[in-house]
């Protein structure tokens, strides 16, 4: 075995509706992956099959070394924070974690580490009914680390989570990272869900569409960066006149600079004879985003032909 | 631990935290004393008199009251996780659907048969303090043949909501079916008996086949474990007027409720493991 995750032409269909249609992929060990697609992309379908709690109905998936369809005992190894996650309100915390530490076999003594770990000691010992959205998400990652699993499974992990707490969590995605450990995190948030991951696979309408690290995604995709210049008065009129006369067309913005365009190819050249520019003043390089690349993807929702189709 | 005897533990702490168990045995305890004590009250006087009368009443009652709560503490098993977004969860440690629905059956059973033991008991504790009745075996063993029985009476229903909760999608649909079943079982089975039995006349061979058509009912079953056992004039008059000539083995009416608690369970533990998550 080498991946935590490998499925070659995986498919699950519904009756006539194929929720996941021929996906293959690996997901390494030691990384943090992003499982992106809009709703209905079939992520949910992926985790479910990951997890072993429906079938496949063709092609092949392991996972941590085997097939994970009703095989119980590897559920010992990963864990899972389901989507908008709730608990039992009757019981407090500690009662929840230990009810599920004693499922998974998990040593007890995890608990107050872990309830430490995720900042919820201090209502260890309050009832879950009156938990914040927040807290309660902050249970579900606990939960979710009982038995230091070797896959963790992240699905919207930050809903309701503030600023502070979502910092917080992928710190701790960070240490299972560093710990070797690898986590698959489904989220919308591009933006925020950028930093913390290595690499993405992307979903739509049951394919994939791209799989990789950030890095080979950005390449294959050619994106051009985005550099913002400010120049000095009176110099602006000149400076577009000299870009364009170099291929170049810059859009001014509401804030006063000018916004480029710059191909990926000539990002270097071009940086530095801006730089050698007496009229620039000062000079902003924007990488294209994961957004970007999802845009440039086509990886949206599908339109409404689509989905007659 | 095993994870059946996990979650049953976890299911036996929370019927009694609901409070819905801890009610029911204040109930089964007040209802006992009260039978007891004023049993006799039409001939004129109160206090503990006749065992066998109070037994009898108890019998009637306990055939309305624990199919009720077995249907209730049970049919939202499975489809109340689902419908609090917590069955997924629960799927994703490392247990079966069989062991789940096990656990849970194993949990709300134990939990109706403690309420069960604890509130007969407790009456019977009163009873024997305010005025000690002649100790007799007998009336040991009948004590102890109403609370087994009880017990196993709501294994029955416990394991019909079970099955009702593994087949619906939502949870007041069964809580309707809950209810459905609870009136089929108590009320409309044995007037659909005594309507048929009624229609017949005398027919001899049809009145053969009644007393076999209790059997199908759990609540029948309990009745004839607990009636038949006790002196005349104590039973009910559908019981006494169907089985007057008939001996059921004690052994084949608890196989009986055994048998009604263990199918409908089974079936919810199979449904369970094609269902579609």
């Amino acid at each position: 075995m080498n991946h935590p995750i490998e499925c070659h032409a995986l498919a699950k269909r519904y009756g006539d509706l194929a929720a996941l249609d021929g996906i293959s992929a690996v997901v390494p060990r030691g990384q943090v992956i992003g499982l992106l697609g809009h709703n209905g992309a079939g992520k949910s379908t992926l985790i479910k099959l990951i997890l072993g709690l429906i079938a496949p109905s063709g092609g092949r998936l392991e996972v941590l070394g085997q097939s994970p369809w009703r095989a119980h005992a590897l559920r010992r190894r990963i864990g899972y924070l389901p989507e908008s996650a709730t608990f039992y309100g009757n019981l407090t915390g500690r009662e929840l974690l230990d009810y599920l530490a004693r499922l998974k076999q998990a040593p007890g003594a995890q608990i107050a580490t872990l309830l430490d770990r995720v900042g919820l000691a201090h209502a260890a010992d309050r009832r879950i009914g009156t938990y914040s959205k927040g807290m309660r998400q902050r249970l579900g990652l606990a939960q979710a680390l009982l038995g230091s699993p070797d896959l963790v499974l992240l699905d919207e992990p930050t809903t309701g989570l503030d600023p502070q707490a979502t910092r917080e969590l992928y710190r701790i995605v960070g240490e299972l990272r560093a710990d070797g450990r690898c986590v698959l995190v489904s989220s919308h948030l591009l933006a925020e869900l950028e930093p913390h991951i290595d690499g993405a696979l992307i979903l739509r309408q049951g394919k994939l569409l791209a799989a990789g690290s950030l890095h080979a995604l950005g390449e294959q995709a050619a994106l051009p960066a985005q550099v913002l210049l400010r120049t000095r008065e009176q110099a602006m009129p000149e400076l577009l006149a000299r870009l364009e006369t170099g291929g170049l067309s810059a859009q001014p913005r509401p804030d006063g600079r000018l916004e480029l365009q710059v191909p990926r190819a000539s990002k270097l050249r071009m940086l530095r004879e801006l730089l050698a520019d007496p009229a620039i003043v000062d000079l902003d390089v924007r990488e294209p985003t994961l957004a970007q690349l999802y845009d440039w993807l086509g990886a949206g929702p599908p339109s409404t032909a689509e989905v007659a189709a | 631990m095993n994870p059946i005897l996990t979650v049953a533990a976890k299911e036996f702490r929370d019927d009694f935290r609901n409070r819905w168990t801890i009610a029911l045995t204040i109930l089964f305890a007040l209802l006992a004393l009260g039978i007891a004590w004023f049993g006799s009250a039409a001939a004129g006087r109160v206090g503990f008199t006749s065992f066998d009368a109070t037994l009898a009443s108890l019998t009637t009652l306990g055939a309305f009251v624990i199919p009720l709560i077995g249907l209730l503490i049970a049919y939202g098993s499975i489809v109340g996780e689902r419908d609090d977004g917590t069955l997924l969860l629960m799927l994703s440690y490392p247990l079966s659907r069989g062991q789940l629905v096990a656990g849970k059956f194993l949990g709300h059973c134990s939990a109706l048969a403690a309420a069960t033991l604890a509130g007969f008991g407790l009456a019977v504790a009163i009873m024997q303090w305010m005025q000690p009745p002649e100790q007799t075996m007998q009336a040991w063993l009948q004590i102890g043949r109403f609370i087994l029985s009880a017990s196993l009476l709501g294994a029955c229903f416990v394991g019909l909501a079970c099955l009702i909760s593994v087949q619906t999608t939502d949870k007041s649909r069964a809580a309707g079916l809950a209810l459905v079943g609870w009136l089929v079982s108590v009320v409309l089975f044995d007037l659909a008996l005594l309507a048929l039995l009624v229609v017949s006349g005398g027919n001899p061979v049809e009145r053969a086949v009644y007393p076999y058509l209790l059997l199908f009912n759990p609540v029948d079953v309990f009745r004839l474990v607990n009636l038949t056992a006790l002196g005349d004039g104590a039973g009910n008059d559908l019981l006494t007027g169907m089985t007057a000539h008939h001996v059921y083995p004690p052994a084949l009416l608890y196989a009986l409720l055994l048998g009604w608690a263990v199918a409908p369970f089974a079936w919810a533990m199979l449904a369970f493991r094609r269902k579609e998550i």
